[in-house]
């Protein structure tokens, strides 16, 4: 369920990068002043665990698929919301850098999701809610399993409206959400059931780590701190959003901006204007003007419907074979880099 | 999904590139991650009907990968692995995007497709960015960069620990599952065993985190970590950041590719 890259957009994902760093700042405050930082290595190793059990398949009954655990959860209830959170986030850094596990830009969403919804939402709204201060068995399972269901659909029900609100896939928010979440509900289930038989296991063998927890996670503190993320949030995206309406491009926009003209000043003169020279000599292709840089969304928004095929071929063909000629090109580079670096360390020999 | 013991081993082979000494290993954490970031933004910027314009990034990840010798075969089977969510998603544009764009030859090709190969080739440019970030920087010097350029160190300090002992916990799981599985005769687990599994395996870490812990007190540890490796933000690194980030400009902003195309076309006859 981890979001990807290639379905986001930059106004989306750096949205998300705000909210889960502004969560990340927050969250090493509180645990550098509360928990004192001494406990840090406990969460480290922890984090090692959540990494390690995450590998861990079981079946999910009556799907024939298999899943593993989430752990946000499992951490918030061993742990506390805020050093859950780190420990989390932590988690899916090293995931997204040693598994490329969704990327670099995915990761403010995949913290958000895996995150913040289970430790921040699940956790002190409907864990602790059901579970109350002192639970017996059968009330700490409930409450583990509920929260679990809730703290999966809310992570796809994020990853559904991230994709939809980047507009890179064609999905429709209605097929999508339909398609997400019976989906997490099956996992979301098995989920609970493995994280209440753990939290069980722990309370019969070591009853005070459970016990040792702040029992204040609930209280008013956390409400402030989801109304800041919220407001951060809003912020940021509508910010970020009316960069991005603006004009399809909200780069070239903010550029435009920047440089305080109203379009660059490029065209008429220097690179641009020498390669548009020499496009023009050398255009065969009956179209090369069909996308000026800047109307790269026309075709998105059907404008140019009434377009003749011919054309339109033209310019998809020489895209195909430009693109084709530049993936040759890149990797010929990388082939002759090689030869230098070998030509270099066999000439070279004790280089270092 | 791979066993564990393929990711284990797999980790391992990520450390070791991390430890060659190139052009690329030298460079400052920092300018590589800045880079790195740079490239994702921008690659994730074009609007999703582009495929061909994505083509040219794909110089900086392979210049990369071959300055820093890492083999091709490692980095394209560890993206071809991770993939498939993006594609998974990708797969359904075809059918709500039917716009016929132009026909190949007699082949009809739909808007659809066309975004449906542009989210491809973005899974591949950023994952394989992120890959090769790793393997050339190494994750504790990524880490250091992340703090220097601003992230808590309460989170750094978390992340080292992490990965410090991960190998350690990974070996455990996976020596766990193995016992399990000799045991269930080729059956997959129920949810109950391995919720004790897991139990077991929960305990065992948490005591190994007050052993360790009551060591590293013993070695005057007071919630800060050091490392040996000093980093500067030397001309190079200046001269490495600016002309990657300049050409991800260029590259954005002039389609190179239909210059290409228009070029081959009038070469060959």
């Amino acid at each position: 369920m981890h979001m990807a890259d290639a379905l986001l957009s930059p106004a989306v994902g750096g949205t998300l990068w705000a909210v889960s760093a502004a969560g990340i700042a927050y969250c090493a405050r509180k645990v550098r002043d509360d928990l004192d930082e001494r406990k840090v290595p406990l969460m480290g190793v922890l984090g090692a665990f959540l990494f390690a059990a995450q590998m861990i398949n079981f079946s999910i009954p009556g799907t024939g698929s298999s899943g593993h655990l989430g752990g946000g959860l499992l951490l918030a209830i061993l742990l506390g919301p805020h050093a859950a959170f780190l420990t989390v986030a932590s988690v899916l850094v090293v995931q997204a850098l040693f598994f490329a596990d969704g990327g670099l830009l995915a990761l403010g969403c995949n913290i958000f999701n895996l995150g913040f919804l289970p430790a921040f939402v699940a956790y002190p709204l409907v864990y602790r809610r059901i579970a109350g201060a002192r639970p017996g068995p059968l009330r700490l399972s409930v409450a583990t399993i509920v929260a679990a269901v809730v703290g999966l659909q809310l992570g796809a029900f994020g990853v559904v409206v991230e994709t939809v609100a980047s507009g890179i896939s064609s999905l429709p928010f209605s097929t999508f959400v339909l398609f997400m979440q019976p989906v997490h509900l099956a996992i979301g289930i098995v989920e609970g059931f493995v994280t209440a038989a753990i939290v069980a296991f722990v309370h019969r063998a070591r009853p005070e780590l459970l016990d040792a927890l702040p029992a204040s996670a609930g209280a008013r503190p956390l409400r402030a701190l989801l109304l800041a993320f919220l407001a951060a949030a809003a912020v940021t995206g509508g910010v970020l959003s009316w960069f991005a309406s603006k004009n399809p491009d909200g780069l070239e926009w903010s550029i435009a901006r920047v440089t305080g003209a109203d379009a660059l000043p490029a065209p008429e003169q220097g690179v641009h204007a020498a390669l548009a020279a020499l496009q023009e000599r050398i255009a065969v292709l009956p179209d090369y003007a069909f996308r000026k840089s800047a109307e790269a969304a026309s075709i998105a928004t059907g404008d140019e419907a009434g377009d003749d095929q011919e054309s339109r071929l033209g310019s998809s063909v020489s895209g195909i074979v430009g693109g084709s000629v530049a993936l040759v090109l890149a990797f010929l580079i990388g082939f002759l880099l090689k030869w230098r670096v070998r030509a270099a360390s066999g000439g070279g020999g004790s280089r270092r | 999904m791979a066993s564990i013991d393929s990711i284990a081993e797999n980790l391992r082979h990520l450390d070791e590139f991390a430890r060659a000494d190139t052009v690329v290993h030298r460079l400052d954490p920092r300018a590589k991650v800045v880079v790195t970031l740079a490239f994702v933004v921008i690659v994730a910027s074009f609007d999703r009907y582009t495929v061909a314009a994505l083509m040219p990034f794909a110089v900086f990840p392979i210049a990369l990968a071959v300055l820093g010798g890492l083999p091709a075969g490692y980095l394209a089977k560890n993206v071809a692995l991770a993939i498939p969510f993006a594609l998974l998603i990708g797969l359904f544009n075809p059918f709500f995007d039917r716009e016929v764009v132009f026909h190949l030859g007699s082949l009809p090709v739909t808007a659809g497709w066309i975004s449906c190969a542009s989210i491809a080739v973005r899974a591949v440019l950023t994952l394989g960015a992120a890959l090769v970030l790793v393997a050339l920087t190494g994750f504790p010097a990524v880490c250091a960069a992340l703090e220097g350029l601003g992230m808590p160190r309460v989170f750094a300090a978390q992340m080292q620990f992490l990965h410090r002992y991960l190998f350690v916990l990974v070996d455990d799981a996976a020596r766990s599952t193995r016992a399990l599985a000799l045991r269930s005769g080729g059956n997959a687990p129920r949810p109950t065993t391995v919720a004790s599994l897991l139990g077991l395996l929960l305990l065992r870490t948490w005591q190994r985190a007050e052993r360790i812990h009551l060591a590293m007190l013993a070695r005057a540890y007071q919630g800060e970590l050091h490392s040996r490796e000093t980093w500067r933000f030397a001309a190079a690194e200046v001269a490495f950041v600016i002309g990657w980030v300049s050409l991800f400009c260029i590259l954005r902003y002039y389609d190179l590719t239909r210059l290409l195309g228009t070029l081959v076309a009038r070469v060959l006859p």
